[in-house]
């Protein structure tokens, strides 16, 4: 599988924050966005999940086969919001994720064991600190098996431990032949990785 | 608060939920088998009552209307006090009080309104007249019912706590309206018969059932009361507990 | 042969996907803040103040009833529909929806969200109104026959609703606009309605014909709507 990028131009509001933006990506391989505040880092991934249209350029998934047709059918999004319901229990938000999104890969509880929250799954979300509600979140990942992962600033509000785990995860996740794609300002502890660096002035 | 249970028993004990658990835990059955009793005796009698000889057997509803309908607007007074509770005196058991009575007040409500419709069926052939008594009766349910889901609005029983003593005591207006509704407005109900202040008009073969068994039914309002404040202390409890519970994965995990 | 197939994707699978997304709904409608308490609340308060309007008279109320039903239920069923799709994307959820329905459609998604959203807010409305009948003086024949229309057309009412709240979705304040947005759309819904809830007891009027026509503007509307409402969600994000 091979996510390709192809001089890909994006803006906000009418306005291009970027273009010319150009990356392949093989099975197992991983991009670093890096890039000060306001520098498309965001818009770029949304683009690449196709939740906004791109004003030029192209996205493509090549070798996905029936089952992963496009990046967007084949991909994990976590934006800055978790995607989460603060009514609901934390277990009913990831059982309806896996559900919804089908391909199921860990239970519920298992993905909390992995990110140290075992115990949360029966309360509701919203009794959650930041950074537990964002442990949560990084579990919705592992719910329903996607190739493809797309992470805006996964580790905002993490403390030092569960951001190991979490580049534990993501080596993992590399190591059976996933794509991550994360946009971040503070190192993720993976080596080899690729680094994309936007620039200010929107150019690569 | 620890230092509260080695003096002696004031009225502010109560104050602390968890002397107030204690305290209910121990009232509650004799409240409830009173309530029992006596709401039994005060039916009873009321079925043994002569026959109103205009009405016929008709009149017996009364004796679970007009209670129904006095409790209606006591539970209101009720919840007004603990209004003025949460607001001036801020007393941690008020908005308790204020949260556990609102669905009740508003089934009594639903009752008065309901047997009033039966009775008045066959009185005046319609189930309905939008005339003074029952339209206030029926705004009153309207407000237990804007009450009640101002109450469970928000997660935060601290924050709702205020909203809801405010809006309650805006509605104290609405209670002498319905008590005089009757003399202001010509209406098909009934005027007062029971609270003159030139004596009763029911005759006593009538009036003494219904007195009894109007303080049987405010006994089983107390004791639902009770029972609803104990079942909200605990879920209150209990979501505190959880909060607690989402800190300590916090701490277990850091470790 | 042992050799692994990959499975053509089967009604079962995304049924089981919609029923986890109309159970979520269902649960989210009934948890948050009790809203659908609101939206009979607001029914009640519509119907209690036409007698302070009109006048105590039973016999003109009785008159107006099922048309005071319907325009009180219609403007109920308005209240929470601009949180339909605002509440999800305020949390990130809809990113989720519009990933997910890559596999199906979103159309399909919004249609499932619609009838979690009746279930919840609306069906109440309809229990409700046979209830309200007897406040306004309508015989047994007529009540019922008001909440049988309210019942086949009110989902009509939902699926416009959800193409204006797709619409409105990333307005700051969109609940009036919605409410503006799709007043007009719903006027042949009410057209036909009261008109089949009248032939109830107007005896000369048949009550098939508008009958039929409300709900075929129900269908019509199960499809318009959800499918212009993921349209607009899916070029809404941002």
């Amino acid at each position: 599988m091979r996510l390709v990028v192809e001089n890909l131009a994006g803006d906000r509001g009418g306005e291009p924050v970027f273009d010319r933006v150009s990356f392949a990506l093989s099975d197992g391989e991983c991009l670093v966005v890096t890039g000060e505040n306001g520098s498309g880092k965001s818009t770029l991934l949304r683009i690449v999940a196709g939740l906004l249209p791109a004003s030029g350029g192209s996205v493509r998934l090549d070798g996905g086969g029936e089952e992963w047709p496009d990046v967007m059918s084949a991909c994990h999004y976590l934006g800055d919001r978790n995607a989460m319901k603060p009514a609901l229990t934390v277990a009913e938000n990831l059982s309806f994720r896996q559900e919804f999104l089908g391909r199921p890969f860990l239970s519920a509880e298992e993905a909390l064991e992995e990110v140290a929250l075992p115990s949360v799954a029966s309360l509701p979300f919203g009794y959650l600190s930041t950074g537990q509600r964002r442990r949560v979140a990084i579990a919705g990942l592992l719910v329903s098996f996607r190739p493809v992962w797309l992470l805006d600033e996964p580790t905002a509000g993490l403390d030092l431990g569960s951001e190991r785990r979490f580049s534990a995860l993501m080596r993992a996740h590399l190591e059976e032949g996933g794509i991550i794609v994360a946009a971040t300002h503070v190192p993720l502890g993976i080596e080899g990785a690729k680094e994309l660096v936007m620039g200010g002035d929107g150019r690569e | 608060m620890s230092d509260a249970a080695t003096q002696p028993m004031r009225f502010a004990d109560l104050a602390n939920p968890t002397r107030f658990l204690e305290l209910s835990g121990k009232v509650l059955p004799w409240l409830g088998a009173a309530a029992l009793i006596v709401t039994a005796i005060g039916l009873a009698m009321g079925f043994a009552a002569p026959e109103d000889y205009q009405q016929g057997s008709t009149v017996r509803i009364m004796y679970i209307h007009v209670p129904f309908a006095w409790i209606s607007m006591m539970c209101y007074m009720v919840m007004a006090v603990a209004a003025l509770g949460t607001l001036v005196w801020k007393h941690p058991l008020a908005d308790v009080s204020l949260k556990a009575a609102a669905p009740i007040g508003a089934v009594f409500t639903a009752l008065a309104l309901a047997t009033g419709s039966i009775w008045g069926r066959p009185m005046w052939g319609t189930w309905w007249v939008w005339d003074g008594r029952l339209t206030s009766v029926f705004v009153l349910f309207l407000m237990y019912l804007g009450l009640i889901a101002l109450t469970r609005a928000l997660d935060d029983p601290a924050r709702s706590a205020r909203a809801a003593a405010i809006v309650t005591l805006v509605g104290v207006i609405n209670i002498p309206i319905i008590k005089f509704s009757v003399e202001w407005w010509n209406t098909l109900h009934q005027p007062a018969s029971v609270m003159r202040l030139d004596g009763p008009t029911i005759h006593s073969s009538l009036l003494w059932p219904l007195l009894i068994s109007a303080l049987g039914f405010t006994l089983m309002f107390f004791t639902f009361h009770i029972m609803t404040m104990r079942a909200e202390i605990w879920r209150r409890r209990v979501s505190a507990m959880r909060r607690m519970m989402a800190k300590r994965a916090d701490r277990d995990a850091a470790a | 042969m042992l050799r692994m197939v990959p499975l053509p994707r089967f009604a079962g699978e995304d049924l089981q996907r919609m029923l986890a997304l109309y159970i979520r709904d269902l649960r989210l409608g009934v948890r948050a803040g009790g809203g659908a308490l609101v939206g009979v609340l607001f029914f009640l308060v519509v119907i209690t103040v036409a007698p302070f309007a009109i006048g105590p008279d039973m016999n003109l109320l009785s008159r107006i009833g099922p048309a005071m039903l319907w325009i009180g239920a219609l403007l109920a069923s308005l209240l929470g529909l601009d949180r339909l799709f605002q509440a999800d994307r305020e949390d990130g959820s809809l990113d989720l929806l519009i990933i997910g329905s890559s596999r199906h459609m979103m159309a399909l998604v919004v249609f499932v969200k619609c009838l979690a959203h009746w279930t919840t807010s609306v069906l109440p409305l309809v229990v409700a109104a046979p209830l309200l009948a007897l406040f306004m003086n309508m015989t047994f024949d007529s009540a019922l026959g008001t909440a049988l229309t309210l019942l086949a057309g009110t989902p009509a009412i939902t699926f416009i609703g959800a193409a204006g709240a797709a619409v409105a979705v990333s307005l700051p304040r969109g609940g009036l606009l919605v409410t503006v947005l799709v007043l007009p759309l719903v006027i042949p819904v009410l057209i036909f309605g009261v008109s089949a809830a009248y032939a109830v007891t107007a005896e000369p009027d048949p009550f098939l014909p508008p009958f039929l026509m409300l709900c075929a503007l129900t269908l019509f509307f199960a499809v318009i709507g959800p499918f212009a409402a993921g349209y607009a969600l899916k070029h809404a994000t941002d």
